[in-house]
């Protein structure tokens, strides 16, 4: 019987876009409407991992859930110092139970975000952000701001749901009631639709960011006439533009985190908020990719204080961004096993990490065959969240929202599987 | 040609980010664009590839060109191949470089590796 499935959650990005429409006959996936391209491409499903691994001289080779639980309990048992990496792509109760794991044997636990939007919150941390929901921005903001991002092929619904080209309540014209402006070292599709484009040199987002500091602080008298490739008449314009409007909303992106100043430059952008908010009232968002990146700082934070790159090694939460995350942990050599989970580090980290990860035993939780699994030594596969179990998601925004279940697979989701590997570390000390 | 490295997302790498085996998400990954203007002044036509070298390792890609790059800038969609020539320092913040990478960029009649060969390669 064929079933349309309405107000499905996307989980792809952090938009987490809740409503799509799948079309579900005889228990598979047919059709879905209304997702962006990427979102479109998971919850249509492709290649899956069809069994659990372990690597036997070199080759993975089929085994048992139970087995692969066991020599899972055993790796982690037998580390020094294990790394729980991922978590961004699976549901606040997996990390949960990750959490309870870690402090079972010792291990650190940390996000994608150490790689993505990390330094922002380190900034956050350090500054305080003025924030909101989507809602409000959708219905409220007049002027947008994209800085070091590229909705239109990162967050492509973005724009017509939450931002630029949402028709809100207070903001019926949408698009044509809006000015956008986008901060970017190249004139990406986001620049090409922006009513003006700002282009700055690599690196050097934390000058331009001081100069507009100091032009809305009425201190542009000391500024040089040029900064950083940027000439002080446009940085006066882009002031002026910034105080005039009504509802602010700066979004940015891994431009600002991945460059040089990291997340110094996100905390200068904040204070650029704060001091805005003297004129206007203006709003700041980072732009998170991962769909549950949002929630995995948030039980981190609930848990343990802290947000990400959690070390429990010390029988207490310990936490130092630099020393205890992941690309450090490794090209330090300071972790000895990992298990990966929702994440793919072989694809996203430097190579010289991904060297490390290659040098010690690896047990791989994912719905999907990547990169990652070339140097996995215990493989289980895994459902997926949103789609073929339930579970708790966080968008951009901080608001959480309830993921629900489309279909009927024999795979265990990560819950049960992160169980199932606890209850076998219990087990084998018990024994011990 | 010296250049400045910046990885970032694009439809295409995204759309195959679930399906990192799959040819769409390789030929993605593995492609390094410049401006029109670089693209001239190597004397790159279709099909021709590049080798990008950074002070923490190399990869060859295959060029293509994007209008919005100013010359002088390289983009590389986000993936295994970006990340051999990124390093691993953090400077204390536990985020690597992955913007603003200093590279030599030299036409090669090298090819692309497989994504198997490239992430075992030196193992």
């Amino acid at each position: 019987m064929r079933l349309q499935i309405e107000d499905v959650l996307c989980t792809f990005c952090g938009c987490l876009c809740d409503d799509i429409k799948v079309e579900v006959d005889e228990g598979r996936i047919e059709k879905v409407r209304g997702a962006c391209r990427l979102g479109s491409s998971k919850i249509m499903g492709h290649n899956r991992i069809k069994s659990p691994m372990i690597r036997v001289n070199g080759e993975l080779k089929e085994i048992s859930y139970e087995e692969a639980y066991r020599r899972a309990a055993e790796i982690l048992i037998n580390a020094r110092h294990p790394l729980l990496y991922g978590w961004a792509s699976t549901t606040c109760e997996a990390l949960k139970k990750g959490i309870l794991l870690a402090e079972e044997i010792g291990g650190v636990v940390d996000t994608t975000a150490t790689v993505c939007h990390g330094p922002s919150i380190i900034g956050i941390e350090e500054k305080g952000a003025v924030g909101s929901t989507l809602g409000q921005i959708k219905n409220r903001a007049d002027l947008i701001v994209f800085w070091g991002c590229n909705p239109s092929e990162a967050h492509p619904r973005h724009t017509l749901r939450y931002s630029s080209n949402a028709c809100g309540r207070f903001t019926p014209d949408g698009r044509k009631g809006r000015k956008v402006l986008v901060v970017d070292v190249r004139e990406t599709r986001t620049a090409r639709n922006a009513d003006r484009f700002l282009r700055i040199q690599p690196g050097t987002d934390y000058e331009i960011i001081s100069a507009l500091r100091m032009i809305i602080g009425g201190k542009a008298d000391s500024l040089p006439e040029d900064v950083a490739g940027v000439s002080k008449k446009e940085l006066i314009e882009i002031a002026e533009m910034m105080k005039s409007a009504k509802f602010g909303a700066i979004f940015f992106g891994l431009g600002l985190t991945h460059s040089r100043g990291r997340y110094k430059n996100v905390d200068n952008a904040l204070s650029l908020v704060s001091e805005l908010n003297s004129h206007t009232k203006f709003v700041i968002m980072a732009m998170r990719g991962h769909y549950n990146v949002t929630g995995a700082g948030q039980v981190l934070a609930w848990s343990s204080g802290y947000p990400m790159a959690v070390d429990y090694a010390r029988g207490a939460p310990y936490y130092n961004p630099g020393e205890t995350s992941c690309c450090d942990l490794l090209s330090r050599r300071d972790v000895d096993a990992a298990l990966i989970i929702a994440s793919d580090p072989a694809s996203n980290l430097p190579r010289g990490c991904v060297e490390a990860l290659a040098e010690m035993p690896v047990i791989q939780i994912d719905p999907f065959e990547n990169p990652t699994t070339l140097f996995a030594d215990v493989v289980i596969p895994s459902a997926i969240a949103g789609i073929e179990v339930e579970g708790t998601a966080y968008r951009m925004d901080g608001l959480s929202l309830r993921l629900r279940k489309l279909v009927d697979v024999e795979y265990p989701g990560d819950v049960e599987i992160l169980q199932a590997i606890l209850d076998n570390v219990r087990r084998l000390r018990d024994d011990n | 040609m010296k250049a400045v490295m910046i990885s970032g997302r694009t439809l295409a790498q995204g759309a195959g980010c679930e399906d990192k085996m799959s040819p769409l998400y390789i030929n993605e990954v593995s492609c390094c664009y410049l401006s029109e203007e670089d693209y001239r002044a190597l004397g790159l036509s279709d099909g021709m590839n590049l080798l990008l070298t950074s002070p923490h390792g190399s990869a060859v890609l295959r060029a293509g060109v994007d209008r919005g790059l100013p010359q002088g800038m390289v983009f590389i969609p986000m993936g295994p191949w970006a990340n051999m020539l990124t390093g691993t320092d953090t400077k204390g913040c536990g985020m690597p470089g992955f913007k603003g990478v200093e590279v030599e960029v030299t036409p090669t009649d090298e090819k692309v590796l497989d994504i198997r060969e490239l992430m075992l390669r030196g193992r």
